[in-house]
């Protein structure tokens, strides 16, 4: 986990490099989280400085967005689709097997900090439904089998 | 010689192994010591084959499919190098019928072609259209777009060349292009895929449009969901800056376009034109009143032409092959082609491009065979979350505009989402109701407590309780949702809700359908 003082620094180095551009605050969120793994509240003042906004403006910004996160993340997000056609392939079904095979709801991370679960509305991979995406990396025509082996795969490489 | 092998790099085609099976490739043919040239091409849109490897061989190029790492070394056994036959082989890829019977022409390089190869895309015909509209007037160029009959691809169909025009003619010292990258709507994939599979068709659609209406900018605004999007889109865009397709003077014309990939961050709403300029501007992403239109105070309050990816994308080869080309496809006001994605529980899911016309019923089993679960298909969702439930009754309707129109239905993106008989249309309404409440931006009252009641009123519903009383409240709320809300989110909650209703009002627990009224 980034320190204090340097997750400060890094912070002032993402600012100072986009705060020029036009519209620039999403690409500087987009940065800290992409760096720091979440948009530490800490970090509002300094964002809202650089770009002459209140705080409240900025925390408007980082709370409307589902994307933006204020607390860490676990090791590894996990982004289960709820839409229409990922529902109309047992998606709903599979949102249960996971949240109990992880133990945690929506919006959570499991107590040892390895996942974190959040909602989807479309990772566009309708064709080869249920989706989800982990990390990076996405997954199509997933069945409790094949979310199971994938989570051992993840805690195999580790 | 090298042999050229191909493995989708489509992110639909990497989520069922793509990557796995490229690398098993490469692997097992050193392991031969075979020169192979491995291209990472964008999906033909066939997603139940995938991942489809293609081979090029004297006789074009030959089909495997779907391939598995563990079919690997049985595919080189079988010398599928050189079209080999194999239990996987499925013939030459042009014969498919499922691809045969399409017509191609925003995609007609997608699955052909290396996606981010500029030498590929010139090779197959790409930037003729640009190279015909710098020897063109702006007026011309916008007036090809016009005669084209094209419409706005996104969902509203409303006529592109308008748009522009509009653009064309309101001076100012800036004006802007936004490419509406936002492809929130669930069951549609085919923004991806062109931006994965051919994403310099829509920088050459964007330069269009900036040379036409005289925008030095453009911004493609992409939803953070597609990462192997914004990387193709970038490597596609510093290729065109460095072979000067993009920069302040495009191919030496002494007219400058520039474009940038800003991203989203995970809002449906954003997807909406003013939505997504408020969001490009770095706020939240509150719907705006309209007027003044986009195309007079848009991004920063200039002049802005916002159109849909595949809408942009259209545009080389209108100016390639002419307005008329094009508007010869199609029928009634719908011109031209509409890439449709048949999605969810359908056997053959994948992109069908097709001249406007077909039904709802032939594109359903002779493209998609349907369902996948191999139980009767209930009802089909066309056009997003936002668009109507249609039941078997109503599978004949043509895919126009306006025949949708006149059924209380929407073609939108042209996303279908099927459902088979285990489906709980009740189930679906609510569902519709709770994504409004979650995705409102929370500016008009309707949309923004409407949705809540409505998920509630669902509730109750659902339930069984006090149906007399509860299903002419549900409707009156509709009713207040798409006469009083600002934008289509509120607006258009209503079609997937009623239709359900007026459509399956047993799972509603109405028996007699005159109670369902």
């Amino acid at each position: 986990m980034t320190e204090p003082h340097s997750m400060q620094v890094t912070v002032q180095e993402i600012t100072t490099a986009l705060k020029d551009k036009p519209g620039a605050l999403l690409p500087i969120l987009h940065a800290i989280q992409d760096t720091v793994g979440y948009i530490p509240t800490v970090c509002v003042p300094q964002i809202a400085g650089a770009l002459n906004l209140s705080r409240a403006e900025v925390h408007g910004v980082i709370s409307f967005y589902h994307y933006f996160r204020d607390t860490p993340p676990g090791k590894h997000t996990i982004h289960l689709c709820r839409a229409e056609s990922c529902q109309s392939m047992g998606g709903k079904s599979l949102e249960s097997y996971v949240k109990t095979k992880l133990g945690i709801d929506f919006h959570e991370t499991t107590a040892d900090g390895k996942y974190s679960l959040e909602p989807v509305y479309c990772l566009g991979n309708c064709a080869c439904s249920p989706a989800m995406q982990i990390d990076e990396e996405i997954y199509g025509r997933v069945s409790e089998k094949t979310f199971d082996s994938t989570l051992t795969d993840l805690e195999n490489l580790a | 010689m090298s042999f050229v092998v191909y493995v989708p790099c489509d992110s639909s085609a990497i989520s069922l192994g793509a990557n796995r099976v490229a690398a098993a490739i490469i692997q097992e043919a050193q392991k031969r010591g075979i020169a192979i040239e491995l291209v990472r091409n964008g999906s033909r849109g066939l997603f139940w084959l995938e991942p489809m490897v293609e081979v090029e061989t004297s006789a074009g190029r030959i089909a495997y499919g779907p391939v598995q790492v563990t079919d690997v070394a049985s595919l080189f056994g079988a010398n599928f190098l050189e079209g080999g036959a194999h239990a996987l082989a499925l013939g030459h890829t042009e014969e498919l019928s499922y691809l045969k019977k399409q017509q191609r022409l925003t995609f007609a390089r997608c699955g052909k072609t290396d996606p981010v190869n500029l030498d590929d895309y010139i090779k197959n015909d790409g930037y003729c259209g640009l190279s015909n509209a710098l020897k063109m007037a702006p007026h011309d160029i916008v007036k090809a777009v016009t005669d084209s009959g094209l419409r706005g691809r996104g969902g509203a169909a409303f006529p592109t060349g308008i748009k522009w025009n509009t653009v064309l003619n309101t001076p100012s010292e800036q004006k802007y292009i936004i490419c509406n990258a936002d492809e929130g709507d669930s069951g549609t994939f085919s923004d991806r895929m062109i931006m994965e599979g051919d994403p310099f068709v829509l920088i050459e659609g964007m330069t269009i449009a900036g040379i036409a209406v005289g925008a030095t900018q453009g911004y493609i605004y992409l939803r953070v969901e597609y990462p192997h999007a914004h990387k193709a889109l970038n490597s596609a865009i510093e290729k065109a800056y460095e072979a000067g397709y993009l920069g302040d003077d495009v191919l030496g014309s002494g007219k400058a376009f520039h474009l940038e990939v800003r991203l989203g961050a995970g809002a449906y709403i954003c997807g909406e034109e003013t939505s997504l300029m408020e969001s490009l501007e770095g706020k939240r992403g509150l719907v705006r009143f309209k007027p003044p239109l986009p195309a007079i105070s848009g991004l920063f309050g200039k002049p802005t032409v916002v159109n849909n990816v595949i809408s942009l994308a259209s545009v080389p080869i209108i100016l390639d092959k002419g307005g008329d080309y094009y508007r010869d496809f199609g029928m009634g006001r719908s011109r031209g082609t509409l890439p449709l994605q048949l999605a969810g529980n359908i056997k053959q899911a994948g992109l069908v491009e097709l001249a406007f016309g077909i039904t709802l019923r032939e594109l359903l089993y002779d493209f998609g065979g349907g369902s996948a679960s191999g139980r009767p298909i209930k009802a089909v969702q066309v056009g997003g979350p936002l668009g109507a439930y249609l039941p078997e009754s109503q599978f004949d309707t043509p895919l126009d505009y306006e025949a949708f129109a006149a059924i209380w239905a929407v073609l939108g993106h042209g996303g279908v989402v099927v459902f088979d008989d285990t489906a709980d249309m009740a189930t679906m309404a609510r569902y519709s109701m709770e994504f409004c409440a979650i995705e409102s931006c929370g500016k008009c009252t309707p949309c923004r407590i409407g949705s809540t009641r409505g998920t509630e009123v669902m509730d109750e519903i659902i339930e069984g309780h006090d149906l007399s009383k509860n299903i002419p409240l549900l409707r009156d709320l509709c009713n207040t949702l798409l006469n009083g809300s600002l934008c289509a989110l509120g607006g258009m909650t209503p079609y997937p809700v009623l239709s359900a209703l007026n459509h399956f009002p047993e799972d509603f627990g109405i028996n007699d359908k005159a109670d369902a009224a």
